[in-house]
């Protein structure tokens, strides 16, 4: 008892039944309802519903887990929150509801809320898409066949790396790029296409924050785009494809700018 | 890729049974945890990498949760703060409180908070300071809930009057 003088108070009760004093304190604790009966009646009631709560739920955490909640099956399944509006405005009611909660929120889920704020470059992306991938003649400013010097260039212009990620495993083929406006900075534009002619546009500029958020997915019309934000980067592409194979570029996009950003070497 | 599911997927039970005594629908209750699983994945990467994986989980699946109320509440009549305090109560049955004393319907009479620090901390462990984490308030304030949660409790389940009392008020 002369080694701990704090005065035992409501806290150290609730440590005692859920178990989290050290070995001292809970000798001291426990000395002192010894002289406070209704206290520890009190006690002893909490640590029997502690218990019948337990033994209540926890068949629930022996059951087999549904095949459903399997994370490879979840991930087969191509549902990134991105790709679902319901719960991405949820994210946003709540960060709009937490917004002044701040803490582990803000700071564990830092990819989340991020996610859910407007993104400005989407719409640009899909304004470019718009005017250039109907362009038979002059789609692109410089052709696939210069890369080396499109990503140079254009890595120059934005201050920033560009990624020009080989996507023939989605079945798409560079066809060049060009450089845009974008508000007072230039924005970056790649634009690809497969055999059937089916193009899309890959639309980067030099964002703020050097966070990373998760997919953003938005549809207008016909047209679907994911955007999201990495290493200072908004990257969107864009597409009048299905939601499942935009996906797969965005994927193998990102995953091309994450082996990129570290060294922030030209490709 | 293996690798976050040998990770994740031992917490999944536990996601569960939070689930289930949030919601006390199990349909609903998987529904809950499949969404929080599929933004854990996609957020992976932005995970920060110090902190407790099961926190951070349970993060999640309470903010889904608590976005989902709050959804509900909006589409329906203005149901304003008290109702979001009280859902979700979909198996209110004051008889079966009376009667069975189930202490899941003791639970139902609490609201959200601090069930949620209850069922955290008593149920799956947490410590003081992760629940603090994963409700995203102060250690003293998860100290002054599951205090308030356990005296609750107690009243319901000595009397029965905690939730009687709710349901007059």
């Amino acid at each position: 008892m002369s080694g701990d003088p704090r005065p035992v108070g409501e806290d150290d009760l609730h440590g005692l039944i859920d178990g989290r004093l050290e070995p001292e304190r809970q000798a001291l604790v426990e000395a002192w309802l010894a002289g406070n009966p209704a206290r520890a009646a009190e006690v002893s009631t909490d640590r029997g519903l502690r218990e019948r709560l337990r033994a209540r739920l926890a068949p629930i955490a022996e059951e087999a887990i549904p095949a459903r909640l399997r994370v490879a099956n979840i991930r087969s399944r191509h549902l990134y929150p991105g790709a679902r509006w319901f719960p991405m405005a949820a994210a946003a009611v709540l960060c709009l509801a937490l917004g002044g909660a701040g803490g582990w929120v803000g700071h564990a889920m830092h990819g989340v809320p991020a996610a859910v704020a407007e993104a400005p470059a989407t719409q640009d992306a899909v304004a470019a898409f718009r005017t250039f991938v109907v362009e038979a003649v002059h789609p692109v400013e410089v052709r696939a066949d210069e890369k080396p010097h499109l990503v140079t260039w254009l890595s120059k212009r934005l201050g920033h790396a560009v990624a020009a990620p080989d996507l023939s495993a989605q079945g798409f083929r560079l066809m060049g790029g060009r450089l845009l406006p974008a508000g007072t900075e230039p924005a970056a534009m790649l634009m690809y296409d497969d055999d059937r002619g089916t193009r899309l546009t890959l639309y980067s500029r030099v964002g703020d924050g050097d966070g990373r958020t998760l997919f953003r997915f938005a549809r207008e019309g016909d047209i679907a785009a994911f955007s999201w934000v990495d290493g200072g980067m908004s990257y969107v592409v864009t597409g009048r494809t299905d939601e499942a194979r935009l996906l797969t570029v965005a994927q193998a996009v990102d995953a091309h700018v994450r082996g990129l950003a570290p060294d922030r070497q030209q490709p | 890729m293996d690798d976050i599911a040998s990770l994740i997927e031992p917490q999944i039970p536990a996601l569960r049974r939070y689930a289930v005594a949030l919601l006390r629908d199990r349909e609903a209750a998987d529904d809950l945890v499949q969404d929080t699983l599929e933004r854990a994945l996609s957020a992976w990467s932005g995970r920060r990498r110090d902190g407790d994986l099961r926190a951070w989980l349970f993060t999640i699946e309470r903010n889904l949760f608590l976005a989902a109320v709050r959804r509900r509440g909006r589409r329906g009549a203005d149901l304003g703060a008290e109702a979001l305090e009280q859902v979700p109560d979909p198996s209110a049955d004051p008889g079966a409180a009376l009667g069975a004393r189930d202490v899941l319907s003791g639970l139902d009479t609490l609201p959200e908070e601090q069930r949620s620090v209850l069922l955290l901390v008593a149920v799956e462990d947490l410590s003081y300071a992760e629940a603090a984490q994963v409700l995203g308030v102060p250690l003293g304030t998860v100290m002054s809930r599951l205090s308030r949660a356990r005296t609750r409790m107690r009243g319901f389940l000595e009397t029965g009057r905690t939730g009687l009392l709710r349901r007059v008020k």
